[in-house]
């Protein structure tokens, strides 16, 4: 048997994580098909073709499939998964809402946010908030899987040359319609893929002082995050949360300012290569899993370490 | 208008949670339990729309073992009017949840059901979108608000990119987030009036559903821990040792 994976874009780029989700399918069976469901995303399934990894992709394109509808998708899913044993997408906010409704319509248990591939039906996922790893075994036949992007190196991008099948449409759904996505534009890195991301909580005060995150940010190249404190606080929007249900982000460096450390937002970054803490409360939690702690306040300590960075002759990038 | 809400008894989200020395799971005995985070915003929405006129009754279903009716009987306290709970030992997997409440609906006949996001224990995000499927309802995920018009929902999504917002057709599944409101304590007199308002209990065996577990789990660990750091006494020696030390930047 084969995996299919359920490949993530915009209809005109491949979605960054779906290439750590090659990686992960891969894993679990060398014969991975790509299933690319969209609206003229000819560019998507020629991209997702040319990954090594990839034996086939299964192209559906019709305009229904433009923005991306649970309902429409899932259709389009379980017609073309009949010859295979695993189901595969990522663990962020397109695979979560899409894999469970296929799930259920194949009668599967799904096994959620597997962040490490053990045999064909036993994966290892973190459960409350990653306080505990489980290590868990599939029995149903058909498996359906999420996978954590994060946990899982990119795949390469180049040098294979999978055939490329066209698949039918299905039938569209009348019951949910798409209105607008505001999406928040930035020439920063992506959170989830950023190489240093600082991130600032409650103890910012306001909107405003983020200003002293975004100014670190600039010059280490670093993506902007934020304790869950900080978004509810109205200080930043909703894509920077990073925690349990937020975001999860394993950079090489992670930066935790005026953020207490909640086991929420642990979840979200104790992977981390580096973790840096800046706090003015010495017995935050946040200690306790950073590597390098500096117990100050963040309204000194943020400038003084801009200084000190425009000292160094180089920054890597 | 109806609306089923279903919540869930967990671990309370402030408790550090411990794995067992065995492998078998984690440490529940003199743990404090409460509902799932995110079913408190479900509930709260409920209520709210129900008191904006939009809705004439709200019902809480819970499934898990007895003291699991603690999370109905919150519910009831901050505005539920009648309360379900489907008794069920041990482990207890989405699908087989799922398809619990698929009878719960059926029975009840709601327009609308609610549930939290995700349940902070398992983590594994799937019964809504799962109830949503075997219902062939459409759902509205990761919701932040909920704006009640006619025969439809018109959802505000938390999606990774930012927000997006859907439209779904009545009856609908919606899963709600942690910004869609801010849920109510229980006052003492509603606590009170709450232990006079219908509970009723079913088994899940009656309701002739399979929830024997379809996933073995075989071994719970702690994670590998973290190696101790260090305080630094200044910002000139963070950044020393971030260069030279760790190399990273």
């Amino acid at each position: 048997m084969s995996a299919l994976l359920i490949a993530e874009h915009d209809n005109k780029e491949v979605k960054p994580f779906t290439f750590n989700a090659i990686t992960a399918a891969s894993q679990i069976d060398q014969d991975l098909h790509v299933l690319v469901i969209g609206h003229s995303c000819e560019s998507v399934a020629k991209s997702i073709s040319e990954v090594p990894n990839v034996k086939k992709v299964i192209h559906v394109d019709d305009a229904t499939y433009e923005n991306y509808l649970p309902e429409n998708f899932t259709s389009v899913v379980i017609k073309n998964s009949e010859n295979y044993s695993h189901i595969v997408c990522s663990a962020n906010t397109f695979g979560k809402n899409l894999m469970p409704r296929v799930a259920a319509l194949l009668d599967t248990s799904q096994v959620s946010d597997i962040i490490k591939v053990i045999s064909a039906d036993t994966f290892l996922r973190p459960i409350y908030a990653g306080n505990a790893f489980a290590t868990v075994k599939s029995t149903d036949v058909k498996k359906c899987i999420t996978i954590r992007p994060t946990s899982f190196d990119p795949a390469p991008t180049s040098g294979g040359s999978a055939e490329i099948v066209k698949a039918e449409k299905e039938e569209a759904s009348t019951f949910a319609k798409f209105i607008k996505r505001e999406e928040v534009k930035s020439d920063r890195p992506e959170l989830g893929t950023a190489r240093v991301v600082i991130s600032g909580g409650r103890g910012m005060g306001s909107g405003d002082n983020f200003k002293l995150i975004t100014a670190i940010a600039d010059k280490l190249n670093a993506a902007i995050g934020a304790s869950r404190a900080a978004v509810d606080a109205g200080y930043i929007t909703n894509d920077h949360q990073v925690g349990q249900t937020g975001k999860v982000v394993v950079p090489d460096l992670y930066i935790a300012v005026g953020i207490s450390g909640a086991i929420q937002h642990l979840a979200g970054m104790k992977e981390s290569k580096i973790i840096v803490a800046i706090n003015k409360d010495g017995e935050a939690p946040i200690f306790s899993v950073a590597d390098y702690g500096l117990e100050a306040d963040l309204f000194e300590a943020l400038p003084q370490f801009l200084e000190e960075l425009n000292k160094l002759n180089t920054i890597q990038k | 208008m109806k609306i089923l809400v279903a919540v869930k008894r967990v671990i309370d989200y402030n408790v550090q949670v411990r794995v067992k020395e065995d492998g078998t799971g984690v440490v529940t005995d003199n743990v404090k339990m409460s509902t799932n985070p995110p079913d408190d915003n479900a509930i709260e929405e409920a209520v709210k729309i129900k008191e904006a006129g939009k809705a004439k009754e709200v019902v809480a279903v819970t499934i898990g073992e007895d003291k699991a009716q603690e999370t109905v009987r919150k519910a009831l306290a901050v505005g539920a009017d009648k309360g379900i709970h489907v008794k069920v030992d041990g482990i207890i997997e989405p699908l087989a949840v799922s398809k619990i409440l698929q009878k719960i609906v059926e029975n009840e006949k709601p327009d609308l059901v609610f549930m939290g996001k995700q349940a902070i224990d398992d983590d594994c995000n799937q019964t809504g979108q799962m109830l949503a499927a075997l219902l062939n309802w459409p759902q509205a995920t990761f919701a932040s608000k909920i704006e009640v018009k006619d025969k439809s929902l018109e959802v505000t999504r938390e999606v990774d990119e930012g927000l997006e917002t859907i439209e779904t057709n009545i009856p609908s599944i919606v899963t709600c987030d942690l910004r869609l409101n801010e849920p109510r304590y229980a006052s003492l007199p509603n606590i009170m009036k709450a232990k006079k308002k219908p509970l009723e209990q079913i088994n899940a065996s009656d309701l002739g559903i399979d929830t024997k577990p379809r996933i073995e789990q075989i071994k719970v660990e702690e994670p590998p821990k973290r190696k101790a750091g260090i305080k630094v006494a200044s910002v000139a020696e963070l950044v020393q040792k971030l260069k030279n030390e760790a190399k990273v930047i």
